[in-house]
């Protein structure tokens, strides 16, 4: 299966052991995830706050070229999904988008990645490269914010309790735990510019994954991911508690289900290290 | 951060609802103050202003409550509000009109250091085509708090090259014009 692939300018950068793990599980999947040629930056959570029509015209810029290539367009960031998915609604509605005059018909779908690996490779080839079943991790699934919302953009299927990476885990055999939580703010926007802020929320959601009876939390957003992992010990001294929660990469649980031999060196680029949960469960 | 209460008696300007209903291609007049947005704003606990009081403020032609107003700045963006309004309003894209008028209007911001942000982030991928987040940082940084701004970032930094996380140079490609082609297109009109 042959898919475009929009990486977004974190997955270089600090989600570096989501593009290897991402990388890894689509080969033993058979899923060919093409570059999309010169792609740029959609535009992310800067533009729209200083100007509409260029928040518009970074992202359709980048649908042009998918529309040439041709094949569905997977994007593995929260936020590159939403803003791409706002300039494909402005394009099909026929709406004009200054500085930008390319050609663009959409003759293809923009997916967040959880929702690639669901519905189009799905459960069926999932569950047949499952080498060791995730028995006995409890992970929360928490999708962040943009993947979601708003529903009248992202065309999710339901933005307050969405369902494809709970699944997703249930299929590699995690004991899903349900929550409240799965799309509310960790304050990405505000983590250099009021980084109290965001610790507040971040705070919450490690609080709210412990009362629902986790033992990590897996996420599909670079800065999500970030936020979660990397400010526990800012968190912890904050509150006067340790904080030591594991946040992984969904596509790092699936490659641990797979028995890919990388995992080890991806979770090695963690802030909390996630090892010794999976020594104690029995996954490594 | 203290709660700002409205003024009591005032004279209603509809000429600054009119104009963000214009820039923004939203409804704002068909709010009928429910309050869904600010109950499930993960930030209103942070703002002077609640949500729903920010769009009651356009309403009535505050215009300058509004631009001054912490809830601007602090809005995080995460489009709860919009996703819930019962009337379709895209508040979240309000905040961005309201933010877009401030900055063209030279309205100091009250949370300094957010638009710095969206400043330097926008430099990098201006520059780069993509935004290349070592280099973002630095420069945030300095420009937020100078040299002790960058050595209280510092830690982090080296944390995350040590892990690998630290992309030292940003791509080369050839597509980068095309991205300043779009910021100069752009950049006038608004």
């Amino acid at each position: 299966m042959e898919v475009s692939l929009y990486p977004g300018c974190s997955f270089d950068g600090v989600a570096r052991e989501y593009r290897e793990s991402v990388e890894a599980v689509a080969k033993i999947l058979s899923v060919e995830f093409k570059e999309l040629p010169d792609w740029t930056c959609c535009g992310a959570s800067s533009a729209h706050v200083a100007n509409d029509k260029l928040a518009v015209a970074l992202a359709a810029t980048n649908l042009e070229t998918a529309d040439r290539v041709g094949m569905d367009l997977v994007v593995p960031c929260a936020a590159c999904f939403q803003r791409l998915k706002v300039a494909e609604k402005h394009l099909k509605q026929g709406k004009p988008v200054e500085g930008f005059s390319g050609k663009y018909e959409g003759k293809f779908h923009i997916k967040p990645i959880v929702d690639f690996f669901w519905e189009n490779v799905g459960e069926k080839a999932l569950k047949e490269k499952v080498k060791t079943p995730l028995k006995g991790l409890n992970p929360v699934c928490y999708y962040g914010c943009l993947t979601a919302r708003p529903p009248k953009v992202t065309d999710a299927k339901n933005a307050e309790d969405p369902q494809e990476m709970d699944r997703l885990l249930k299929a590699l055999g995690a004991n899903v735990r349900n929550w409240s939580f799965k799309t509310d703010c960790c304050g990405g926007n505000l983590t250099l510019s009021r980084t109290d802020l965001q610790l507040k929320l971040t705070r919450k959601l490690l609080d709210m994954a412990e009362e629902a009876g986790a033992d990590c939390i897996v996420t599909e957003c670079p800065m999500c991911h970030m936020n979660l992992d990397s400010k526990q010990k800012e968190i912890s001294q904050e509150a006067g508690k340790l904080y030591n929660t594991p946040v992984f990469y969904f596509s790092e649980l699936m490659g641990l289900a797979f028995e890919d031999r990388s995992v080890e060196k991806w979770l090695g680029r963690h802030t909390v290290d996630p090892r010794p949960l999976l020594k104690q469960r029995g996954l490594i | 951060m203290t709660v700002k209460e409205l003024p009591q008696a005032i004279t209603p300007n509809a000429s600054f609802r009119k104009k963000v209903e214009e820039m923004s291609e939203e409804k704002v007049s068909a709010c009928y103050q429910c309050e869904k947005c600010t109950n499930g704003c993960p930030l209103a606990f942070a703002m002077d202003i609640a949500p729903h009081k920010v769009i009651r403020s356009v309403h009535l032609g505050l215009k300058d409550t509004v631009l001054n107003s912490d809830t601007i700045w602090v809005c995080a963006s995460c489009e709860t509000c919009t996703t819930r309004c019962p009337n379709g309003i895209d508040i979240a894209h309000i905040m961005d009109t309201l933010r877009q008028i401030a900055q063209r209007e030279g309205v100091k911001a009250s949370q300094r250091n957010v638009p710095i942000f969206h400043d330097v982030f926008l430099s990098s991928m201006r520059r780069f085509g993509r935004v290349h987040e070592a280099s973002m940082a630095v420069t945030y940084s300095l420009k937020s708090g100078g040299i002790k701004g960058l050595l209280g970032q510092a830690g982090m930094g080296l944390g995350m090259f040590k892990k690998g996380k630290v992309k030292i140079l940003p791509s080369r490609f050839r597509a980068n014009k095309r991205v300043r082609d779009i910021f100069r297109a752009t950049e006038r009109k608004g």
